[in-house]
């Protein structure tokens, strides 16, 4: 019994064999620009992943479903106005630029320009706050020294 | 003290922006077709292959468009929730029987109870992509001119129907 069962455990792998994605469209061509227009997308299923390399079941129907809509001539654009149109800017790796997206498209230039602004004002007030130092010609010299010792070695 | 004040107020607002983002469901999607007209289809009814049905058929009342199948798990969490709204003849139920062989969905409703009025089979999920369907189940509140009023995602639970499906199939069902 025992023997058996580990026959049967050692046959496993026979049937563990993984089949190739049957995803190839007979036309290469076709199925490069669906693969270029599948980049662009997400998949809803696995948030993440691009419909492109998404292997849900979902992601395997709407490759198909570009696909279709290529071989009926829609263009890039159309096909994705298309999927827009059934599952929102979600879809979209890119977002719109639009009313509500513009905190996302903008907000990190004007975090930029925020921070770069305070920091020019803060070295501004620097500059003010630390006193010109007043020395004496000798006290110039010896400076210039101690400096000019420090360049040589 | 006040150079502590501005990065306390920094990183307020930012553990504020984290907490809200901690009780957001990153699965529900906004769907672009709540208040667009339903996408119209037509097939076969599960258990009466010869015959199609189409929303179009529905025109006049308020119903529920319900996306199950036999092989989705969270279907289960929401089944009796609808086998219960069913009885209370509220508001019909339709389903569609998404990506399914229709021996699996008449065996799993046979085993469930069914509570809808009749399902369709959408064998290939091409109506699914049509309703932006990415992940079942899925509901459709779709009122009297059949028009897409409410979309819910995942499955529908007694707090959802209270809260949101019944208030809002009531109000349709006045117009």
């Amino acid at each position: 019994m025992k023997k058996l069962l580990i026959l049967m455990f050692c046959l496993l792998p026979v049937f563990a064999h993984a089949g190739e994605a049957q995803d190839m469209a007979k036309d290469p061509v076709l199925e490069k620009r669906m693969i270029g227009l599948a980049e662009k997308l997400r998949c809803l299923v696995c948030q993440n992943e691009s419909l492109a390399s998404s292997h849900a079941d979902l992601a395997e129907d709407l490759r198909r479903e570009v696909r279709e809509l290529m071989q009926k001539g829609m263009s890039d654009q159309e096909i994705m106005d298309y999927l827009v149109a059934r599952y929102g800017d979600f879809v979209l790796y890119q977002p719109p630029v639009k009313s509500y997206t513009m905190l996302l498209w903008f907000g990190p230039f004007a975090l930029l320009f925020v921070a770069g602004l305070g920091l020019v004002m803060q070295l501004r007030k620097r500059r003010e706050t630390v006193p010109e130092a007043n020395l004496t010609p000798e006290a110039h010299q010896r400076a210039a020294a101690l400096l000019n010792e420090e360049e040589k070695s | 003290m006040s150079r502590f004040l501005l990065p306390l107020v920094i990183f307020i607002v930012l553990a504020g922006f984290l907490f809200v983002g901690l009780g957001l469901n990153p699965r529900e999607v906004p769907s672009p077709l709540i208040d667009k007209p339903a996408p119209a289809f037509a097939l076969p009814q599960l258990h009466n292959e010869q015959k199609n049905f189409s929303p179009a058929d529905m025109k006049g009342q308020v119903w529920l468009l319900n996306v199950w199948a036999s092989w989705c798990v969270s279907c289960r969490e929401e089944h009796p929730v609808l086998m219960e709204l069913a009885q209370r003849n509220i508001v019909p139920i339709y389903g569609l029987d998404y990506k399914d062989k229709p021996e699996d969905g008449k065996m799993w409703l046979a085993r469930g109870g069914d509570p809808y009025v009749l399902s369709v089979m959408d064998r290939e999920g091409r109506i699914g992509i049509d309703y932006g369907v990415y992940g079942v189940p899925e509901t459709y509140v779709i009122d009297k001119q059949g028009v897409i009023r409410y979309k819910h995602i995942g499955p529908v639970t007694q707090l959802s129907l209270i809260e949101k499906i019944l208030p809002l199939v009531a109000e349709l069902q006045k117009k």
